[in-house]
């Protein structure tokens, strides 16, 4: 049993089943397949963009830039959209846009060796900047209908979100890569001492450039989605989402010094948060109690492995 | 245990039984401000609860953690699942929040924007706190009675472009053509563009080039503190009267010391009050939504549905609340 607590994704199971138990005991509507469908949208869009942000937090990096990425390469989209250029050619700026913006982030840390840290937060206020010097204080609507399917939409023949149906491809892609490939095994690597990395010989500079270009990629990607979602553009939207994402992430066991981590963990944390988030609102729980839960869970994700440890450390010292 | 006592039991169970159904008909009003912890919102949800209290309705007030559209429209979401019968919304954004509130209306769900609204395709009804004219007309009428109906005034609005500012002079104007005012003289209208020291120096800038001035309007709450800090400054309380739109908690020590005797808002109570019973009519059936139709708005009396400026159906709340020394120590703390 202690093996298995060890194991972070099976405690979030745990938790995931006893956040179902209760809220099902405490909400007449929670059990309903289509309701907690329907409610994952609220979580995929920083879902596509948490299953990148894992590799970057693994490999002993932060990007906090990614919602006000979001929000530039929305705005272009926007922009584009409205001078008649038709809304596919657009959405596609925006995933380009947004690769740039990662790019632009993966370059500032490799080249002038900037810690990902502060060369995110200086992009976090410069993409969020330009969104508002693109966009001011106006709004873009009209978008036509068939964009709508996107965000909005079903899969074919079911009641599940398109968006749902994205997010969970791109989680089965990424944790492939992750936990499969060399490319993985490098990024854990480069997590756990960078310098060795560099000595022997792996591309650490490169592989950091890639893993920000995807996220700013994957940030391009829910852009499209959320603005598929709310039907309209604005500065000001996804605001808050980098520290969303990255909470998910951490709670999903992955660790902020690096090195350590897992896909499912970080997938089971995002559906713990949503289905938590969910059943709170659905018992007309104050937003700012939700906040205050969602804290507690991370206290508890960061802490518990550690009081384990030094549980089991201390037991080995009597024994 | 008597056979008496056992048979009482029955009954009264047997009555709860044929009462739960009753109960679990009674309609459920959600409200969704914009953000938690405003006390302009707290305003809202009393007047809900008053109104819900009084037609017998249960109540539910959400605001999302931070003011996002975001966060409003996961609430809606939970809204739409737990099957509430209408939601009365302030959205953060016009048009972001539409797709869910159609979704919420495809399902039966009656939907009334206030304070600040939707585009027409997300709603039923919209409570528009602002009759232009009347917001227009009373703030002559308060200035002139503090000056006595005679003397220069000036107005001190926000940027020339903004459309509610310049509705509002224009209906001040107007105002100023009834024979009372005669004597009254609009000598000068500046822009402080919202902005905190731009008003400020244009305040100062017209005291400066306008000696005479007896009185200023300003038809915004950053104009009116910072022109009530210009005046302050300067030592002109009482000599220059000074009247506006502004927010009784930023104005009560204005108010109080007699820079300023009387400002003009409307009341975010009566806003939350009369959506409630504008849902109320639109569920019961006693209300279709058409233009013309009288709706009953409890102690507020009745409103007539018209067609707003975006296309959409509105109901106007009517005149702006009047705060001065009598009534400020009240409000001051409510937002």
């Amino acid at each position: 049993m202690r093996k298995l607590l060890r194991h972070w994704e099976f405690i979030l199971l745990i938790l995931l089943v006893g956040v179902f138990i209760l809220m099902s005991n405490l909400s007449p509507y929670f059990l309903n397949l289509r309701n907690l469908l329907d409610s994952t949208v609220h979580f995929t869009e920083k879902g596509v963009i948490a299953v990148c942000m894992a590799f970057i937090i693994i490999s002993g990096n932060m990007d906090l830039s990614v919602a006000s990425n979001m929000a530039m390469s929305a705005a272009v989209m926007g922009i584009a959209f409205r001078s008649g250029i038709g809304i596919w050619p657009s959405a596609l700026l925006c995933l380009l846009v947004g690769m740039a913006g990662g790019l632009f982030n993966g370059l500032i840390i490799t080249r002038v060796k900037l810690p990902a840290m502060v060369a995110t937060l200086a992009t976090f206020s410069l993409y969020r900047g330009i969104a508002y010097v693109l966009l001011g204080n106006q709004a873009i609507t009209g978008y036509p209908y068939e964009f709508a399917t996107l965000g909005q939409g079903y899969f074919p023949g079911t009641n599940i979100p398109n968006q749902f149906v994205i997010f969970i491809a791109l989680a089965v892609i990424f944790g492939f890569i992750l936990h499969k490939t060399t490319f993985g095994r490098s990024v854990y690597a480069i997590g756990n001492n960078e310098d060795a990395c560099r000595y022997s010989g792996l591309p650490v500079d490169r592989i950091k450039v890639i893993l920000f270009t995807v996220n700013g990629l994957l940030a391009g990607l829910a852009a499209v989605l959320l603005t598929s979602r709310i039907y309209s553009t604005r500065p000001n939207i996804a605001l808050n989402y980098e520290l969303e994402i990255i909470t998910a992430v951490v709670l999903g066991g992955v660790s902020i010094k690096g090195g350590r981590g897992s896909m499912i963990g970080v997938v089971l944390a995002l559906f713990l948060i949503g289905a938590s988030r969910f059943g709170m609102s659905l018992l007309n729980i104050p937003g700012q109690m939700m906040t205050v839960v969602i804290g507690l869970m991370l206290i508890i994700a960061i802490l518990l492995p550690q009081l384990l440890d030094r549980l089991s450390g201390k037991q080995g010292k009597t024994a | 245990m008597s056979r008496k006592r056992l048979l009482v039991v029955g009954v009264l169970l047997v009555a709860l039984v044929f009462a739960l159904p009753a109960y679990a008909r009674d309609f459920t009003i959600a409200m969704v401000v914009k953000g938690a912890g405003n006390p302009f919102f707290e305003a809202c949800r009393k007047g809900g609860e008053e109104a819900t209290g009084e037609l017998g309705l249960n109540f539910i007030f959400q605001a999302p953690a931070t003011p996002t559209s975001e966060g409003q429209i996961e609430l809606i979401d939970a809204l739409i699942a737990q099957q509430v019968d209408a939601i009365l919304v302030s959205a953060n954004d016009p048009d972001a929040l539409v797709p869910m509130l159609r979704r919420a209306m495809d399902r039966g769900i009656i939907v009334v924007a206030f304070d600040s609204g939707v585009a027409p395709a997300g709603r039923h009804l919209f409570l528009n706190q602002a009759d232009m004219e009347l917001i227009g007309r009373i703030q002559v009428q308060m200035l002139a009675e503090m000056i006595d109906g005679e003397g220069e005034i000036a107005i001190l609005s926000a940027t020339s472009t903004m459309a509610n500012q310049n509705t509002w002079i224009q209906w001040m104007q107007e105002e100023l053509k009834e024979p009372e005012y005669a004597k009254m003289d609009l000598v000068a209208i500046v822009y402080g563009d919202d902005l905190r020291e731009k008003s400020y120096n244009e305040a100062l800038g017209l005291f400066r080039s306008r000696p005479n001035l007896k009185g200023i309007i300003s038809p915004t709450t950053v104009g009116l503190a910072a022109t009530a800090r210009a005046l302050e400054d300067q030592g002109l309380s009482g000599k220059i009267a000074l009247t506006g739109l502004g927010l009784p908690s930023e104005m009560a020590e204005y108010i109080r010391n007699g820079t300023s005797e009387a400002i003009a808002l409307w009341n975010p109570i009566d806003l939350g009050y009369v959506s409630t019973y504008m849902a109320h009519g639109l569920l019961t059936g006693t209300l279709k939504g058409e233009i013309g139709e009288v709706v009953n708005v409890g102690r507020m009396g009745e409103r007539t549905i018209t067609e707003a400026a975006d296309g959409g159906l509105e109901v106007v709340l009517g005149a702006p609340f009047v705060f001065d020394i009598d009534n400020i120590d009240e409000w001051a703390d409510v937002y």
